[in-house]
């Protein structure tokens, strides 16, 4: 069974701290929901956690499996088990999404996989996500609309079966329809019970579909409430306004 | 400017065919001021000895003639007087010119190969060649120069009423070869020319591609990729000339660049001249700088004469490997090094498929994967 420890985590931006102390664990199984209000850190959290460059961690702890990530290069952390489905993924141009795919399951896996069966993988995992197989020859992100560029983030986590997938705000920009077909792909993806999900979320209605077994409310930086999901009702009754202003 | 006089271009006035109408250049010319002269072996200032020895040998598919003429052949220089001293220098020098003609409506099954190599040794060596695609015929050329040599050479590509040419060129030179080029297309009535330059080797290349228009209805298109390694000075200078009415152009050109003191240098000159109008042109290049120490420098120079034009436009960007493209990458598992890979490889990647021979683009995809790796 993986576990993910962040301990005591400390993150800063260009001198300035953003993240103030953040502790949390996710077992494989569970499905951790973090929220809150926009700039409380919860995007920092999630690219800290991956390793983006942008981000200086000032003190604290990142474990998969007791090792801790934040010796780790980024896609180290990701060939340790870490994934991070992001929030506005990148155009890549002239880099295929086949060819893309195949990388990073070869990098992933440590070999590369038979052609014929991860043509299969892909097919299946583009069809259940209803992507049009033609986006496999396109350029990586590149002119996707903003459910197409989230489907896909899905779809990389269902072919690289990480232990732990920390997904930011993946359904900010989708219409129902969309929310609907990404919510299935990370239900399908937790149904093994072996892995975690860090689900970060502005909104509670992505929750209606994927219930969390903890919710987590940001703010300032830090984890300020925790509860089950009947905390999420209560945000959704009551909003962030009463830890926007403790914070403050 | 009085009334009555038409605005002139202020780029490329001079050209003469003879060489004392060129000074030896200082450096601190417009058209000199990107090139280290002291790297060019004499080619500029007269010293250069002139027993160098390159050979050219061309194969053509059944229908194109090719042959080699002297200097007094009535079809050299028709199309392009030189425009610099160093293109002087090679048309007062050179002893045979290769002629290839594509007769009129012919569309040979295969392409043209003109293979240029460099036996070594001390001394420059001067050439000359002609292509003639006659009207309504089409062809392929592709030329590629290697070994080593100090080499300064014309060539001239007439495109004929309604006939297409395109041109692939390999500049693929050992690390000491210095290379100095002018290709000119002209094109007559609704001809169309295409152009890709690769530019890998030589220790200093400056090629010339430039593009003149008899009549409307023409269409350039001038593609390039080069990829330049610690020392190296690529410098690519084009020059589009548009002086008659509804043509078109379109220039891309795109670069790498890695290591102490690789040098890119790419000039950009668009002129639509007054009886222009209705030309329709784009000029596009783009540098990525792989590591420190390299250099590019981009200038795109559109110089409008007329106020009736369909389309114009300029681009040019410098900059190294985006961030968040490695990030991305990365963070799907991907290691640093086949992340930067794959990044300039697409980058490149979305121009060299354009090459239409198949086997010459693989060629030069593997030759840039080549660069890549060391």
């Amino acid at each position: 069974m993986s576990t993910l420890e962040i301990r005591e985590l400390h993150v800063a931006v260009e001198d300035k701290e953003i993240l103030r102390g953040v502790n949390l664990t996710v077992t494989a199984g569970q499905t951790h929901a973090i929220m809150g209000p926009n700039g409380s850190g919860k995007s920092t959290l999630a690219y800290a956690i991956a390793g983006h460059p942008k981000y200086t961690i000032t003190g604290g702890q990142v474990l998969l499996d007791g090792v801790d990530l934040l010796e780790m290069s980024v896609d180290e952390r990701a060939r340790a088990g870490l994934f991070l489905a992001m929030q506005y993924p990148v155009e890549v141009p002239g880099v295929s999404v086949s060819n893309f795919l195949r990388s990073a399951v070869t990098a992933v896996r440590g070999e590369a996989p038979k052609l014929r069966e991860f043509a299969k993988d892909l097919k299946n995992g583009m069809d259940a996500l209803s992507i049009d197989p033609a986006f496999a020859q396109r350029n990586l992100n590149e002119g996707f609309s903003g459910g197409e560029k989230k489907r896909h983030e899905i779809l990389q986590m269902e072919l690289l079966k990480p232990k732990i997938a920390v997904l930011d705000e993946t359904d900010s920009g989708l219409d129902v329809d969309a929310l609907r077909v990404v919510s299935e792909g990370i239900n399908r993806f937790r149904a093994s019970g072996e892995t975690g999900v860090l689900l970060i979320t502005h909104y509670t209605r992505i929750l209606r579909y994927v219930k969390p077994d903890f919710v987590h409310v940001f703010a300032g930086g830090r984890i300020v409430e925790e509860g089950g999901p009947e905390l999420a009702e209560k945000l959704e009754a009551e909003g962030y306004e009463q830890y926007t202003k403790a914070s403050a | 400017m009085g009334l009555n006089e038409k605005p002139l271009s202020t780029l490329h006035e001079k050209a003469s065919y003879d060489l004392a109408d060129f000074e030896v250049p200082t450096g601190r010319e417009e058209a000199w001021r990107f090139t280290p002269l002291s790297r060019l072996k004499g080619l500029h200032n007269g010293k250069a000895e002139p027993h160098g020895k390159v050979g050219a040998v061309a194969f053509a598919p059944e229908g194109v003639r090719v042959e080699t003429v002297g200097r007094d052949d009535e079809r050299i220089g028709k199309a392009y007087v030189p425009a610099d001293r160093v293109s002087a220098q090679a048309y007062a020098a050179f002893e045979e010119a290769l002629v290839v003609t594509v007769p009129k409506e012919a569309v040979p099954d295969e392409s043209v190969s003109i293979k240029v190599k460099g036996q070594g040794g001390d001394g420059a060596a001067y050439g000359h060649t002609v292509i003639v695609v006659e009207p309504l015929a089409q062809a392929t050329v592709v030329i590629e120069h290697e070994g080593s040599a100090v080499y300064a050479d014309n060539v001239e590509f007439v495109v004929g009423e309604g006939a297409t040419l395109k041109v692939v060129t390999l500049q693929e030179w050992d690390d000491d070869a210095v290379h100095v080029s002018h290709h000119h297309a002209q094109l007559a009535k609704d001809a169309t020319f295409k152009s890709f330059a690769v530019t890998l080797g030589g220790d200093l290349v400056r090629l010339s591609p430039s593009v003149s228009y008899t009549a409307p209805g023409g269409d350039a298109d001038l593609m390039g990729v080069y990829f330049v390694d610690a020392g190296q000075h690529l410098e690519h200078r084009l020059l589009v000339d548009h002086s008659q009415p509804n043509c078109k152009s379109n220039v891309d050109y795109r670069g790498a660049l890695q290591g102490e003191d690789a040098h890119a240098v790419w000039i950009g000159d668009v002129i639509i001249r007054v009886e222009a109008e209705g030309t329709d042109t784009y000029e596009l290049n783009r540098n990525l700088i792989l590591t420190d120490g390299a250099r590019a420098d981009s200038v795109p120079n559109l110089e409008i004469l007329t106020g009736e034009v369909a389309g114009a436009g300029h681009a040019s960007a410098s900059g190294r490997l985006d961030d968040e493209h490695l990030f991305y990458l990365q963070a799907r598992g991907i290691p640093h090094d086949e992340a930067r890979r794959l990044v300039v490889k697409g980058f490149l990647g979305q121009l060299i498929e354009k090459i239409e021979i198949e086997e010459i683009r693989e060629r030069v995809m593997n030759a840039v994967e080549a660069e890549l790796a060391r």
